[in-house]
């Protein structure tokens, strides 16, 4: 159709454009994000996670402790140390996501978070 | 009560086609039909519903694409364009999720998102397919993962520690929500469907109650399938996006 008219393009172009074109008329606009996770979250997610984040922060931390423990034939002391650990993980891991520093395991994208705010709140704009 | 109804009964295995493979147990019960049914159902939808293939989409032409563009701007927005391939993958689990969640809202079905060894399952598929792309893309530098940037030495055994357990914690969280969510949701409204009749004439008490857990009930259905997809999402974009 349109080869009778331009000179020919190539292919992946002509698919780049589009996407781009696409993605400006669904209003996504601009490249996604290619660090840590944005999500405009919701309250009601967030609180669906904390509870269940502590939990099985512990429990895990609790496995593992019992397994070196069976292995080592050191009960009760890894069982204690890694419940503790478990506990601090499952506390770090809420103070995480209380904070939207996102999902993701490491604080090192705390500081890029606070340019998810800004990102977050230029989109709210819109 | 003549008839002793647990509110946990609806939660039991009951084994349809007895199938027993040397020591292992692969009968087909109630919960391995309604994953059938789900995928099936879901399958009808996405297959029959876009079948028109209309410009201007109807009813369910419409369900069909609203789905696929919630997953596509979900996968867009949280892995961004590398995500392209694991979007079969995750529009797959979000569907199967979510259909296994809403067949459960109807009556006389089984809910099998509201077993752990179902919900526990997919999280370990999940978790296992995350540790391998991240092995993949960044080899040996996945394990920097584990020790953040700017953490003195002296904290670091203790901060490796922690982040360990935490990513470990992943695919235990991620089912024990989705099941622990199902479940207590249609044990509270077996419990508390129990008081409708003993009641008598104060029974519209419960029955008004259960109607807006019921509502309740379609709202969590729907959010646990998202929080679920959306967690794989970003577990995935981890994955890919290392640091």
């Amino acid at each position: 159709m349109s080869e009778d008219k331009n000179p020919p393009v190539p292919e992946e172009e002509i698919k780049e454009d589009f996407d781009t074109r696409l993605r400006h008329a669904r209003g996504l606009g601009g490249e996604p994000n290619q660090s840590g996770a944005v999500l405009p979250e919701d309250g009601k997610g967030k609180a669906m996670r904390i509870g269940t984040e502590l939990i099985s922060a512990v429990a895990v931390g609790g496995v593992i402790g019992f397994v070196i423990d069976t292995w080592l034939e050191t009960k009760p002391w890894f069982l204690i140390g890694f419940l503790l650990l478990g506990n601090t993980a499952g506390l770090w891991n809420i103070y995480r996501i209380s904070n939207s520093q996102g999902y993701t395991v490491g604080f090192g994208r705390g500081n890029r978070s606070e340019n998810h705010e800004e990102n977050r709140d230029n989109t709210k704009g819109d | 009560m003549a008839e002793s109804h647990s509110p946990m009964e609806q939660f039991e295995i009951k084994t349809w086609i007895p199938i027993q493979i040397g020591d292992f147990n692969a009968s087909f019960t109630n919960s391995s039909a309604f994953m059938i049914l789900a995928v099936i159902a879901a399958t009808a939808l996405m297959v029959f519903a876009v079948r028109p293939r209309a410009g201007v989409p109807g009813r369910w032409q419409l369900l069909a694409e609203l789905c696929y563009q919630f997953i596509a701007k979900m996968v867009s927005d949280n892995i961004g364009k590398e995500g392209r391939p694991y979007f079969p993958f995750i529009f797959t689990i979000f569907v199967f999720v979510l259909f296994g969640n809403f067949i459960g809202m109807l009556p006389y079905s089984f809910t099998f998102t509201s077993h752990i060894a179902v919900t526990l399952t997919m999280a370990l598929v999940i978790f296992v397919l995350v540790t391998v792309i991240a092995f993949i893309k960044h080899g040996f530098h996945f394990f920097s993962f584990f020790l953040p940037a700017g953490v003195p030495i002296v904290l670091s055994p203790l901060m490796i520690a922690i982040e360990v357990i935490s990513y470990f914690t992943r695919p235990l969280s991620l089912s024990i929500r989705l099941f622990a969510n199902m479940m207590a949701g249609h044990t509270l409204l077996k419990v508390v469907g129990g008081f409708v009749v003993p009641l008598g004439i104060f029974g519209v008490v419960p029955v008004a109650g259960l109607v807006a857990v019921t509502g309740l009930e379609f709202l969590i259905a729907f959010l646990q399938a998202y929080i679920f997809t959306i967690l794989t999402c970003i577990y995935i974009n981890d994955a890919i996006n290392l640091h």
